[in-house]
């Protein structure tokens, strides 16, 4: 019975050692991988197999007569290539071989593996049980220099490198966020493994960069015969472990699961000589279908006389005995459902990333089988990283047609997950995500840094359409850098916010918008909105029936979104009241907390903010202060280290400039453009390696020079009375020195950036916070909304009032409108009526008067 | 001609020839490609290969060598084949080598297995593409594009291929049309957009008949959407399988394919006792049947091309040479520019008829049939001019006949009627649809040049939900930006597109647009209906292509400013900021350089002269005195 199923891949086997020595093969796709490709299916196309059991019962003879002759050939065969030095013997997975000697001491059962697909088991059906071990035995006793069919692996040579790395291999460099608690000193896996012991899961991860450093040869057969040497590893893992503890209780044997293949990281790289390789892709799950279970062993029983056997599955087919062993009968046998064995299996579909799309092409997909323990482990809209074996697969159009379909079916059985996402929610994930720059891109970027004139260059790179506001790109250029992340966990005070806010404010028409766009379409995470198009939740987060599986799920939004890029905002002013208020905690404490509909958490918003607003009369009011052109509430407003005002600067060798600049527009070609200014891919690969390899520190002089300018900025308003700097500045001061040094790739801030610091900071204060009256800078209209001289006519107002009604005389009422006449006559300026009841408020406030209505009472 | 018909009849015969020859190196490849681009060198070769635009699918034979000039709607993902494979006689064990490409089926004889465990197979890689024929192309573009054709398949090709039958008497009729009158003919054609279609509708209809018949036929299963950008269009839609440097299309690219027709009909899958059966089997159940219906849709709908050819088109006009880099489109460039300045004149009088008798508007439509994003400045698209024509009366048919005239004078054209209702209901934006795996096709998914001409006029108050505000935002963005974002559910994706928008309103649109041209019609027609026909039928076709060429050409030609200009221009703009600062901004600047850019180009000057630049001030504050003019109108009357 084992025979006929068994022989189309004995039959290639043969054929492919002649044509194919084993030996080391080279990245072109190795013809026996591909014919083994083909082989995994080559019952499916040959042998129409039942569908179901009772199909067969009608036709039992089929399989039998079909294959009768070639499974003659099989055995004439053995004689001919089949010693006792054939690599299938080795072919056995290791689990079962395993199995046999181990299962006397520890009675850890096997679980087979899907995810490594069916040849292994077309092969494990050749042998009988019993020549298992003793193939195996013999072997080992012998220790010959043997290698697996069709490839250059040697089971115990590969096996015993695998543990000695298991046994030896200390990681250098240890990074990833799940080393805490080992100690880098000691052997890793080691570690891992004691905590498989501890813990009971039996997954043993083991990284392939790692094993790369180790064992270059080994990577290697990894990566080209997954489906071979992943059993070997296995193998290994389970001996180390069952000789450290022989105790130890385990649901199954360990599995070894690779990942962090180097082979392919992009989709769209993937091409036939990746099939039957271990390949790393990365993208977001689309879709995931329904638990399919699969049958790993079918259960038979005769229904004569009740004997019963068991099938295994061969390459997603049962064979069902046609004959009972025990009484002869004919068709006697019936599968028994609940006594089979099954296994989870799960499609996934898979889609590009759209960071990895070319511009203008539609993402790609690929299908992926989860299977056991894997399934369920990811939901659509994931992003993930899959470690798994890519298969091809004919397509058979008809059954009965003999013609094939040219096309195989791709699909990726997935080994290992990692999720890219579910990091970011929590924990520091500057490690992972860290672009990879080649190491010329870094010596290009290097170069570039030592330019003294770097900071200007990179301005002048960014948005060069948008012509002149240096100051602004200057400024957006800190912010696109950030701070460095500075954490006060331990002395209770939390992150202190690394982002920087910006608010640009100003005459429509001035292309604010534009480099709002600009900005957005640069950085890589960042996130587009307008003011008057977005409401709370969908800054936020809302909560929605998801319509496929009918729970509430949380759906994040734009603010979310954007943790660690930047989130432009258009018409700021527009927006609603509620909607702005989200943002307080979001601009300070740079999280953002959420309770509704049951689901109260707290998600990561680390986001700066790049705001647009338009004066509320849509023409910039030069009369007016900040607060009263665009009507914003002045905490919101502190919140933003810099505000710029973008107004039409009307002078004539700007007007020539300008028209210079826009002339040049229309009519340079594409590729001179390119060459004049340095490329946004440039520029954007700048940025993100300064953002994520530099954070500068504080040096000793730029401490020095921070506190004298926060110092200075202090006595400047003290000796007129008024605060014209809070804490609040001198950290905006902090971020956008460190941001600078940032700029130079220098790790150390030095006074050269607190100067900047300083300067920008106050040429945005100088736009934005002059007080229109009196043009002095005033820092408080932007940290109270209210200049301090406005502050001072209103407590002069108040007391004027107060002075009106105690000359009335001892009256316990007064008529509301009466007062506001009264007052109005008195004073010399023009009193409006808010400013009367602002006044009145002050004077309640004092316990003085309350107002009820249309009257006044005194108290 | 033995020879014509051998290549273009049974492309196989020749693939089959050069790869028995050149096995086992994969230089074959190379060399029939190769074979091919010679033969269609050949003095018209191309004519003589039908085109799937043009011919029913089902007329055509299958496995012959067929044109496609389409636009990439969807990609779909890469799939491996059978390069070489080889086929096993398992009586007498002889083994034959085939080749897998441009083929969907590995064919095999009666007495044959294919060997899937061979050595010899190879494993390659080619790029499935769904095509549509570009959305909203012109009649005329058909027309004319197949009417060389025709005197072609006639002469040559018919009696091998199998759609003579039904062919026969319309060719014929027009082979005697056009020998006699062939003005008269063209005449015909452009005089109504009736009667184009009543040629061609017969035809349309059988296809429609038949693609009913199969679908009612074995299963009943719900119509295929063939997914086609604008709403009513026809045509077949095609599976193209790209062999070679896939990489360089890109989603909305109108291509010209050449390749081997494909319609086995053992490549529709969807039989549902076949389905059940496989239903079991775990490798098929991986798709939905969604997608499955998608992904192979029967051949006899969505037939397959194997390109042997492919190359992007700059245009589509079939008046114009495919490449104007060649050295025989250089002469005929250097002709049509030699004649340029009357064609001008006669198309601003003829369009100023047609905007009644206003010829500032007249002037500004020209400028805005000729422009084309030429190149983006980060996110700015440069060269981009929506105009938005205010002040056209409402509820006439005013705007329809403006657009049926810009119809015979583009290539491709599509009218947005800008109705709450169409709003609301309408599929601006294309999206993915995961259970289809597909990209589901919107309005704005259009080709490069295509001209949308929205019609505000249709608007009236009502209110627009959220699919409403959705599709209005992408229409502004669409304007603005000059890109579309696609939705992907978990994400967009942005797709840059190059579309003249034209935006015909009563007031000032409420969408943006780069210059407003307010319309003052000097003639009052009694009978706007007559009056507009009339217009069309009274311009000779030849001078009706004249316009086309030039429309179309004009917009490829280079540009530039000399040092001198420039100074002059930034004197000209000091100056007039010196006098009055709110007269000119930088915006208005940007829109002068640019009305001068598309007024030298009009007149077939690739550099800006003086003359122009005052000339297009001048423009500009015509323009302007009108809106203000407007402006002042509407208060008082408020």
């Amino acid at each position: 019975m084992s025979s006929p199923a068994s022989t189309p891949s004995r039959r290639g086997g043969k054929r492919g050692r002649g044509s194919n020595p084993p030996t080391p093969q080279d990245a072109r796709s190795p013809p026996s991988q591909k014919r083994r490709a083909d082989d995994s299916t080559s019952t499916g196309d040959l042998q129409p197999m039942p569908t179901s059991p009772p199909a067969d019962v009608q036709s039992p003879g089929a399989p039998e007569a079909l294959f009768s002759s070639p499974a003659q050939f099989h055995h004439s065969a053995i004689p001919l290539d089949f010693d006792i030095s054939s690599p299938l013997t080795y072919g056995t997975p290791s689990s079962r071989v395993e199995g046999t000697p181990r299962s006397g001491v520890r009675g850890t059962p096997v679980r087979q593996r899907p995810d490594l697909g069916s040849v292994r088991k077309a092969r494990q059906v050749d042998l009988h049980s019993d020549g298992v071990a003793e193939d195996v035995t013999t072997e080992q006793s012998l220790g010959q220099k043997l290698v697996i069919w069709g490839t250059d692996v040697n089971v115990a040579s590969c096996k015993e490198k695998f543990q000695r790395f298991l046994q030896r291999f200390i990681d250098p460099v240890a990074k990833e966020d799940e080393d805490i608690g080992l100690d880098l000193n000691e052997p890793r896996y080691m570690q891992r493994l004691a905590e498989i012991n501890m813990v009971g899961e039996p997954f043993l991860n083991v990284n392939c960069e790692h094993l790369r450093s180790f064992d270059e040869n080994l990577y290697r057969q990894l990566i080209c015969y997954p489906q071979e040497v992943i059993p070997t590893f296995d193998m290994a893992a389970n001996e180390i472990f069952f000789d450290r503890y022989p105790d130890s209780i385990l649901e199954h044997q360990i599995q070894v699961r690779p990942y962090n293949a180097l082979k392919t990281r992009n989709m769209r790289n993937l091409n036939p000589e990746d099939i039957d390789q271990l390949i790393t892709i990365s993208g977001m799950v689309i879709r995931s279908s329904q638990l399919i279970p699969e049958m790993q062993e079918a259960f038979f029983k005769c229904q004569v006389c009740a004997f019963t056997t068991r099938v295994e599955i061969d390459r997603g087919r049962i064979a069902e005995p046609s004959v009972c062993k025990n009484c002869n009968t004919m068709h006697s046998m019936a599968l028994i459902h609940n006594r089979s064995m099954f296994s989870d299996k799960q499609m996934i579909k898979l889609q590009e990333s759209p960071e990895d799309m070319p511009a203008g092409q539609t993402p790609y997909t690929v299908v992926l089988f989860a299977h056991n323990d894997l399934v369920d482990k990811v939901q659509p809209g994931d992003r993930i990283n899959v470690t798994g074996i890519y298969r091809a697969v004919p397509v058979r159009l008809n059954p009965r047609v003999s013609n094939v379909r040219s096309v195989y079916k791709t699909h990726v059985d997935v080994i290992h997950y990692r999720k890219t996402d579910s990091k970011r929610l929590h924990g520091v994930d500057e490690e992972t995500e860290r672009k990879m720059f080649t190491e010329e891109r870094v010596e290009l970027l290097k170069e570039l840094s030592k330019k003294p004139d770097i900071y200007e260059r990179l301005c002048y790179a960014l948005a060069p359409s948008i012509y002149e506001h240096e100051d602004i790109k200057k400024g957006i250029l800190l912010q696109l850098l950030g701070g460095s992340r500075k954490d006060f966990t331990h002395t209770g005070r939390g992150n202190f916010r690394a982002e920087i806010n910006i608010l640009l404010c100003g005459d429509p028409g001035t292309s604010k918008s534009q480099l709002l766009q600009y900005v957005y379409n640069l950085v890589p995470r960042g996130q587009y909105t307008s003011g008057g198009g977005s409401s709370a939740v969908g800054l936020t987060a809302y909560v929605m029936k998801d319509p496929e599986t009918r729970q509430l799920v949380l759906q994040t939004g734009a603010l979310v979104l954007s943790d660690n890029g930047i989130c432009c905002i258009d018409e700021f002013d527009k927006m609603n009241e509620s909607t702005r208020s989200v943002l307080h905690e979001v601009m300070e404490q740079q999280t953002l907390s959420i309770a509704k509909a049951g689901i109260i958490c707290q998600l990561n918003a680390r986001t700066s903010i790049l705001a647009a607003a338009n004066p509320i009369e849509s023409q910039w009011n030069p009369k007016k202060t900040t607060i009263e052109n665009i009507q914003l509430p002045h905490t919101l407003l502190s919140r933003f280290d810099l505000i710029f005002l973008m107004l039409d600067p009307r002078d004539e060798a700007y007007d020539r400039r300008l028209a210079r600049h826009l002339v040049s527009l229309y009519y340079h070609s594409e590729e001179k453009m390119e060459e004049e200014y340095m490329d946004m891919a440039i520029l954007r690969d700048y940025i993100a390696y300064a953002r994520s390899y530099i954070s500068p520190r504080l040096g000793e002089e730029a401490s020095q020079a921070l506190i004298e300018a926060y110092v200075d900025m202090r006595k400047i308003g003290s000796c007129r009375g008024m605060v014209s700097a809070y804490p609040r500045q001198l950290e905006s001061l902090i971020r956008l020195a460190e941001a600078h040094a940032k700029v130079r790739f220098s790790e150390k801030v030095e006074t050269v950036d607190v100067e900047e610091a300083k300067r920008l900071h106050r040429e945005a204060l100088k736009q934005s916070a002059t007080d229109p009256r009196t043009g002095i800078v005033d820092i408080s209209i932007l940290t109270t909304g209210m200049s301090t001289t406005a502050r001072k006519r209103k407590e002069e107002l108040a007391q004027a009032l107060k002075k009106l009604i105690q000359s009335k005389g001892k009256t316990p009422a007064l008529k509301y409108q009466q007062l506001f006449d009264d007052i109005r006559a008195q004073s010399e300026a023009a009193i409006t009526k808010e400013m009367f009841e602002e006044a009145l408020r002050a004077l309640a406030d004092d316990d003085f008067l309350t107002v009820t209505g249309k009257t006044v009472r005194l108290l | 001609m033995p020879c014509v018909a051998d290549w273009l009849n049974n492309p196989f015969s020749i693939v089959q020839g050069i790869f028995a020859q050149n096995v086992p190196n994969s230089e074959w490849e190379k060399k029939v490609t190769e074979y091919f681009k010679e033969k269609l060198k050949e003095n018209n070769a191309t004519n003589w290969v039908p085109s799937l635009n043009d011919v029913p699918v089902h007329y055509l034979k299958p496995n012959s060598l067929v044109k496609f000039r389409c636009m990439v709607q969807d990609m779909f993902d890469p799939e491996f084949y059978m390069g070489v494979y080889e086929t096993v006689d398992p009586n007498t064990n002889a083994r034959v080598l085939h080749f897998g490409k441009y083929r969907d089926v590995a064919e095999c004889g009666p007495q044959q297995e294919i060997d899937l465990n061979s050595s010899q197979t190879v494993t390659l890689e080619r790029q499935t593409f769904y095509c549509v024929p570009v959305p909203g192309e012109s009649a005329w573009v058909k027309e004319i594009s197949f009417l060389p054709e025709l005197v072609a398949s006639q002469a040559r090709v018919s009696p091998s291929t199998s759609y003579t039958p039904s062919r026969h008497k319309r060719s014929y009729e027009e082979d005697e049309d056009m020998d006699l009158h062939p003005s008269k003919q063209k005449e015909q054609h452009m005089g109504s957009g009736g009667e184009i279609h009543g040629c061609v509708e017969p035809k349309r209809l059988e296809t429609e008949a038949s693609v009913g018949h199969h679908l009612i036929s074995p299963n009943c299963s719900p119509p295929l959407d063939l997914n086609f950008p604008l709403p009513g269009e026809k045509g077949p839609a095609c599976l193209v399988k790209v062999y070679e440097s896939w990489d360089s299309f890109k989603v909305n690219d109108v291509l010209e394919v050449y390749g081997i027709l494909s319609v086995d009909p053992v490549l529709s899958i969807v039989n549902n006792e076949e389905r059940e059966g496989s239903a079991l089997d775990p490798m098929e159940c991986m798709d939905t049947a969604e997608e499955q219906r998608v992904h192979s849709p029967p051949p006899s709908l969505v037939p397959r091309i194997h390109v042997i050819l492919a190359q992007k088109l700059q245009h589509i006009n079939p008046l114009l040479p495919a490449c104007l880099n060649e050295e025989e489109s250089k002469t005929f460039v250097s002709n049509f520019m030699s004649e340029l300045s009357p064609v001008r004149a006669e198309l601003l009088g003829f369009l100023t008829h047609a905007l009644l008798g206003d010829s500032l508007a007249a002037e500004y439509l020209i400028l805005h049939l000729i422009s084309t994003v030429y190149a983006r400045r980060d996110v700015l698209p440069l060269g981009k001019f929506t105009v938005n024509l205010s002040g056209c009366p409402r509820n006439s048919i005013f705007t329809e006949h403006i657009y049926r005239i810009i119809q015979q004078l583009v290539p491709a054209s599509y009218r947005l009627q800008m109705t709450v209702e169409n709003m609301n209901h309408a599929r601006f934006i294309p999206h993915k649809d995961y259970t289809a795996n597909r990209l589901v096709s919107g309005v704005l998914q259009l080709a490069s040049n295509t001209s949308l001409v929205i019609d505000e006029t249709q608007l009236e108050q009502g209110q627009l939900d959220t699919t409403g505000v959705h599709n209005v935002t992408a229409l502004g963005n669409l304007i603005t930006w000059q890109k579309v974002d696609y939705d992907f559910n978990y994400h967009q994706m942005e797709f840059p597109c190059n579309i003249n928008v034209l935006i015909t309103s009563e007031g000032r649109s409420l969408l943006p647009s780069d210059c407003q041209v307010h319309l003052q019609p000097q003639i009052i027609p009694p009978n706007m209906e007559e009056y507009m026909s009339s217009l069309l039928t009274a311009v000779l076709p030849s001078v009706l292509n004249k316009f086309r060429i030039y429309l179309s050409l004009l917009r490829l030609l280079d540009y530039s400013i000399s040092e001198e200009v420039t100074k002059a221009v930034e004197e000209d703009f000091v100056e007039m900021r010196k006098n009055d600062p709110e007269s000119i901004t930088a915006d208005d600047l940007h829109k002068t350089l640019l009305v001068a850019r598309f007024l030298s180009l009009s007149a077939g000057q690739t550099t800006l002269s003086r003359e122009r630049w005052l000339r297009a001030k001048q423009l500009e504050a015509l323009r302007k005195g009108r809106l203000q003019q407007q402006k002042c109108v509407n208060g008082n009357e408020l």
